[in-house]
């Protein structure tokens, strides 16, 4: 069923939302448009919107770590939100929630980083 | 009752998805719950993907091998590839341990399959390609068979 994945920008945060199936076939596609994004628009924050994702791998857990080292570059944060049980178990299993923040929507996520809509 | 199936495809990433479906299918008739069948998915995606990357290089002229057997509510999975093995097993089950951390990968496919897995066995010396065999029975048809 493949992958598409929909970017905004609102003021310094990219809003990435994914729906589909994030495997390593994906995955090398997503990096290099989800790479652009962020150089593209000077962005400092992300927020990732999993929301309608109905499959991801440890492929997916690899982009999205790529993703946060270059945020932390920039000296900001990345937000998970929408995210479903079984893509939260493999977040937990892989310690990615010590290091990336979690909220429950996309709207709040945008409010905790000061971006009102 | 007992049931098996074999399939073999291309080591190209596009079969990922088609392998994970395809085992999906197969063991929907033991009726296992949307969890089961969605780690049972996540592990066949995890060990095709290392075949492809790892044990082929990402060459797509290669032979991935999945068999599948079901038995009284047990899935027993086998992955197998005839590419460049594993020369530390022990190693490369390490969470986070990756061969390839210019490609982005998350090292996290062998922690996974654990996880998921009730056994996972790894087979793999160089030059001679990498088995993994694993086993996971399922919770419902557990009960229903006592």
């Amino acid at each position: 069923m493949g992958l598409s994945a929909e970017f905004q920008v609102k003021d310094e945060v990219l809003i990435v939302r994914l729906s589909g199936e994030l495997d390593h076939h994906e995955a090398e596609e997503l990096r290099d448009k989800w790479k652009e994004e962020i150089y593209k628009h000077g962005i400092k924050h992300v927020i990732l919107n999993l929301e309608a994702v109905s499959f991801m791998d440890s492929s997916g857990l690899g982009v999205v770590l790529g993703r946060y080292k270059e945020v932390l570059q920039l000296g900001g944060e990345m937000v998970v939100c929408s995210i479903s049980p079984p893509i939260r178990r493999l977040f937990e299993m892989s310690g990615l929630f010590k290091i990336i923040r979690l909220e429950e929507s996309e709207q709040f996520a945008l409010e905790t980083l000061g971006v009102a809509s | 009752m007992k049931n098996e199936m074999a399939v073999e495809f291309l080591s190209v990433s596009e079969n990922e998805s088609f392998a994970r479906v395809t085992v999906g299918a197969f063991i929907s008739q033991l009726d296992p719950t949307m969890d089961e069948l969605t780690e049972i998915k996540t592990v066949v995606s995890e060990a095709v993907t290392n075949s492809i990357i790892h044990g082929y290089n990402n060459e797509p002229n290669h032979q991935v091998f999945i068999k599948c057997i079901i038995h009284e509510g047990e899935i027993e999975l086998v992955i197998k590839d005839n590419g460049v093995g594993i020369g530390d097993v022990e190693e490369a089950r390490q969470p986070l341990y990756t061969s390839k951390p210019d490609l982005e990968r998350s090292g996290m496919g062998f922690t996974i399959i654990e996880n998921f897995m009730d056994t996972i066995e790894v087979i793999s010396n160089p030059g001679e390609g990498t088995t993994v065999h694993m086993t996971k029975q399922l919770i419902n048809s557990k009960t229903v068979c006592k």
